[in-house]
């Protein structure tokens, strides 16, 4: 330390004892400056910071409200469309059966036509065959009559006794077509 | 009483090495200025360390004013800059020290106090100013001396008398024969020497800094003579290193002093163990 310095050092007063009016104005100072933040800036801060934290909460609210609302439709739709295929599925299902049943009924409609129609052939057939065999008999009876009448120079004309005749001799026919069977 | 009355600077411009003059170190005389007005020897004057105080409290209030008079729910850069720094006294001092719930009332006290030691100290770096007025021991001193008023008088409101004697004195039964001598030691400790501490911490950091800018700053000029030169520019760098880490300090220390001021407090509300 140079002299100069050690004197100026003594005759300074302690750094430690704190003059009066530097108390004074360091505390006025501070003062200015806590009436000021307490009473009116950080109310003020903390008002617009609760004012943010609550829109955000809000927004989070609303988005999680909107979350749910999605999340509810997308089921409803997922029901939808599940209620949907169920019901195609069944119309489906309906139509096979509807389709197999008219193919069934079709089917045995046309057996019925076509046993319907066998069977009126049959009896078409069989009425043609006995018309044909009625017809026949009387022709080869009235050839017998005229044959056998040519023959015994008998007149048969007396009806009765005629069929009479060609019965028995239509018998004795099928007889022998029996016989020889 | 201290300087020259014509000398504005912090030191004799005139001296150089190699002139024949001695180095004019710094000293207690850096930290005081004659009156700018008024008389030193009356107790009624007004210096350039009064000037800075007023003038920061302007700066802490202009800033926040201009931040948080009309704020936004969405905010400015000035806004969100000033949020930034409310939110970190607030969250990472006050809560974290004494909890929300007990906390929330003294928000607006240990942020003053934050912003005000801060300002108090950046003038130390600020050009014109370049004096922190912390290193003017009255100015920590007396907030200090704020901060043990109210940590005792809470002491007091929240345990009654004795209550509050106990807690000053950490008495503890457990203790027998040795519980004299620790509570004189613990009511020694809390009562005296914890605010002159919590005072000294801050005075003596920033006038250890300031010192320390002054010296580089005066060896620069000093040295600039002859081959000194080369020296000058050495010692030119350091007033610039030790100026960016006085900003660290700076900010560091108005830390520590709320810091210190919410342990002291919280301390006080504290149920006795």
């Amino acid at each position: 330390m140079s002299p100069l310095l050690h004197i100026a050092a003594e005759e300074l007063q302690n750094p430690l004892v704190p003059p009066i009016p530097e108390l004074v104005i360091g505390l006025l100072a501070f003062v200015i400056v806590f009436g000021f933040l307490a009473k009116k800036l950080l109310p003020n801060i903390n008002k617009v910071l609760e004012e943010r934290r609550e829109a955000i909460e809000g927004g989070i609210e609303k988005a999680e409200a909107a979350q749910t609302e999605a999340q509810s439709v997308l089921e409803q739709y997922k029901a939808q469309l599940a209620e949907a295929r169920h019901e195609a599925a069944r119309l489906r299902q309906e139509a096979q059966e509807q389709g197999a049943a008219l193919i069934a009924e079709m089917r045995a409609e046309g057996q019925r036509q076509r046993e319907e129609i066998i069977a009126a052939g049959h009896t078409q057939v069989e009425a043609d065959r006995k018309a044909a065999s009625a017809a026949l008999r009387q022709d080869i009876g009235k050839l017998a009559t005229d044959l056998a009448g040519k023959l015994v120079g008998e007149s048969l004309e007396d009806h009765a006794r005629q069929s009479r005749v060609i019965d028995r001799f239509l018998d004795q026919l099928e007889e022998k077509a029996e016989a020889a069977r | 009483m201290s300087a020259d009355p014509t000398q504005v600077l912090a030191f004799e411009t005139d001296c150089h090495i190699f002139d024949g003059c001695g180095f004019p170190s710094p000293g207690l005389h850096s930290f005081l200025f004659d009156p700018l007005w008024g008389n030193g020897d009356s107790n009624v004057y007004f210096n350039k360390t009064m000037l800075l105080a007023l003038l920061g409290s302007v700066v802490v209030i202009g800033f926040f004013w201009a931040a948080f008079r009309r704020p936004q729910v969405v905010p400015g850069k000035l806004q969100m800059v000033a949020e930034t720094g409310y939110d970190f006294v607030r969250r990472g001092i006050v809560y974290e020290t004494m909890g929300k719930r007990q906390g929330e009332k003294y928000v607006p006290l240990i942020v003053s106090l934050f912003f005000f030691v801060w300002m108090m100290n950046l003038w130390s770096i600020i050009p014109l100013a370049q004096f922190p007025v912390t290193s003017v021991f009255a100015y920590p001193l007396v907030l200090a001396l704020l901060v043990y008023v109210v940590w005792v008088s809470l002491t007091f409101k929240k345990h009654g008398f004795v209550g509050a004697l106990k807690n000053f004195t950490g008495y503890d039964k457990s203790l027998g024969a040795a519980l004299p001598v620790v509570m004189l030691i613990e009511a020694f400790s809390n009562l005296l020497v914890r605010p002159f501490t919590h005072a000294v911490r801050l005075f003596a950091n920033m006038f250890a800094g300031h010192i320390l800018i002054v010296l580089f700053t005066i060896a620069s000029w000093y040295l600039l003579n002859g081959i000194g030169i080369a020296y000058a520019g050495v010692s030119f760098l350091m007033v610039l290193v030790m100026t960016v880490f006085e900003l660290f300090i700076q900010a560091l220390q108005a830390y520590v002093f709320v810091l210190l001021a919410c342990t002291y407090i919280q301390g006080a509300l504290a149920e006795h163990h």
